[in-house]
């Protein structure tokens, strides 16, 4: 068997990995394992070895071909996305937002966040709005039987009852 | 902060001692977070100069965190190779961090149960790390540590999208969910796949010892899940625990069945394994892990009694090729590894007796039966 990457020496080296559901097989020669850093079975992987990744950012860029879509804020460009399927900074998904639900949707269970807030951006609503926000959050719980949920919830509504009548 | 991480860390004795529930089964349970910060461009797009700055400004914030007094914290460019190589085999920082250099950085709590890479893919991917299984603790500590971190950095996030990450593929909570399952009855009965088949159909991942990318080595595979979008952090984690309990269901199902039908096959596996760890002159990382993994299923079949499974835990951590180097000082060559591992492996197991017949008792305290509680 020759090796995969060079294809001219005996492969001697032989790797398999799951990758998600599936199995991949590579086959080395000495030289190209030993070239590619393969001698802890551990310390690489596969998908980068058959992708050539690699994590080189240089300083200089390409500049963007004119009338390309770019992100006013880091200079990516959507070519620079396609090819890494990165980002470059917070900014760009508003300056590719356009097609961003599309893209999402085949990845995601939905395209809005439904989780966590920073406290800081937690819309302040009145707490007569939040405390039926949270009791609403508590009956699916005990509904649910997710019991350690509901302890929690029931532990921010009282504090939120406490905040809401100050000690007088 | 403590300077030297190999004074720091835990020594791998105590490493193997830890428990949790369920851990025959459930080695450990890891919940991670994805997170950049506002007005910094993400490292993988950034310049150099910019991702030293993000570092300084990121890694002050995460050392004055209360949760990290005491605690591990370094620049990726001042540890060794083989001190980055120590931190993926104990699973605190990933393969691709132990490959940044200058503008990345990491912090480990005193307790090894919290990480904090700075600059990997993101800005932050902060962990939490347990012992057998418990997601909700992870996800509670992880939570608790990502609300302390936010009063002191002012993280992207968009109402619509939620928490930005460079890559789409995290956006939203951020959260990574696993857990890391040795399962060697399905890999013998050669059900693995057809597990591996149905988990991905219920969106979650199966992956390698050391995740992405990673072989499937020691019949260790890690779970997890792949959706970050659209769903609360809280849904995410019970439905990774609800598979996990029906993955352990059918392991035990898959080791009892080979010892009613094949006991013979196993008692070969065990017995091997037992015989090559306990008497080879020269043996490869991949082999030791294969082999601990069979005489970890022998002594979880009761074939190694009045041995403690530390015993095992700790070989499998000590036969990994950085902690290997690290007790002799200096770079050894793979063959001097595969010989220094083997004479390592003979010295522990020269007193541990060879396996007995089996039996399959259900672990202490009818533990894995699945229950409403973690």
């Amino acid at each position: 068997m020759l090796c995969s990457i060079c294809q001219k020496n005996e492969a001697k080296v032989h790797l398999t990995q799951i990758v998600d559901d599936k199995m991949q097989k590579v086959d080395l020669c000495e030289e190209c394992s030993k070239a590619k850093g393969v001698t802890d079975p551990a310390g690489f992987s596969l998908a980068d070895l058959l992708l050539g990744n690699t994590q080189d950012t240089a300083e200089a860029r390409p500049a963007p071909k004119p009338g390309e879509l770019t992100c006013s804020a880091c200079g990516l460009s959507q070519a620079d996305f396609k090819k890494s399927g990165r980002f470059g900074c917070p900014q760009c998904y508003t300056a590719f937002g356009e097609g961003l639900p599309g893209m999402l949707k085949t990845m995601h269970k939905g395209v809005r966040h439904t989780g966590k807030i920073p406290t800081a951006l937690r819309p302040r609503k009145d707490p007569g709005d939040q405390l039926k926000q949270l009791n609403r959050r508590l009956e699916k719980a005990i509904q649910t039987e997710n019991f350690e949920e509901a302890a929690h919830l029931r532990d921010q509504i009282r504090a939120l009852k406490q905040q809401a009548a100050p000690a007088s | 902060m403590s300077r030297d991480l190999q004074t720091f860390l835990s020594k791998p004795a105590d490493a193997a001692r830890r428990t949790g529930p369920l851990d025959h089964i459930v080695l450990s349970s890891r919940v991670r977070l994805a997170r950049n910060v506002q007005g910094f461009a993400f490292p993988g797009w950034a310049k150099k100069s910019e991702r030293i700055r993000a570092l300084e400004v990121i890694r002050s914030a995460v050392d004055h965190l209360p949760a990290m007094t005491e605690g591990f914290s370094e620049s990726m460019d001042n540890l060794t190779g083989i001190d980055k190589q120590i931190l993926v085999e104990r699973h605190l920082i990933s393969r691709e961090h132990a490959a940044k250099g200058a503008g990345s950085g990491m912090v480990v709590d005193r307790a090894e149960t919290l990480s904090v890479m700075v600059n990997e893919e993101d800005h932050l991917r902060m962990q939490s790390l347990r012992p057998g299984l418990q997601l909700k603790e992870a996800w509670r500590a992880i939570d608790e540590l990502d609300t302390a971190l936010e009063t002191r950095l002012p993280f992207a996030f968009s109402p619509e999208y939620g928490y930005l990450t460079a890559c789409p593929t995290n956006v939203g909570t951020g959260i990574r969910v696993s857990a890391m399952l040795h399962l060697p009855g399905l890999v013998l009965a050669e059900l693995v796949n057809q597990i591996i088949q149905s988990v991905n159909k219920l969106g979650l991942a199966v992956r390698g010892l050391y995740g992405e990318g990673t072989e499937a080595l020691g019949n260790i595979f890690q779970v997890s899940n792949q959706m970050t979008l659209g769903e609360t952090e809280v849904e995410i984690v019970e439905r990774l625990s609800k598979v996990v309990h029906q993955m352990i269901e059918h392991e035990l199902n898959a080791r009892q069945k080979l010892l009613e039908e094949k006991p013979k096959v196993l008692h070969n596996h065990i017995g091997r394994a037992f015989g090559v760890l306990s008497n080879a002159y020269s043996i490869s990382s991949k082999e030791a892990m294969n082999l601990l993994s069979l005489v970890r299923l022998g002594h979880d079949l009761n074939m190694f009694p009045g041995v403690p499974r530390a015993v095992f835990d700790e070989l499998q951590l000590i036969t990994q090729p950085a902690h290997l180097q690290r007790v002799h000082a200096g770079k050894l060559g793979a063959e001097e590894r595969d010989v220094l591992r083997s004479d390592l492996l003979r010295e522990r197991l020269k007193d541990v007796a060879r396996p007995v017949a089996a039996q399959l008792t259900p672990p202490a305290s009818d533990a894995s039966r699945p229950s409403g509680a973690e």
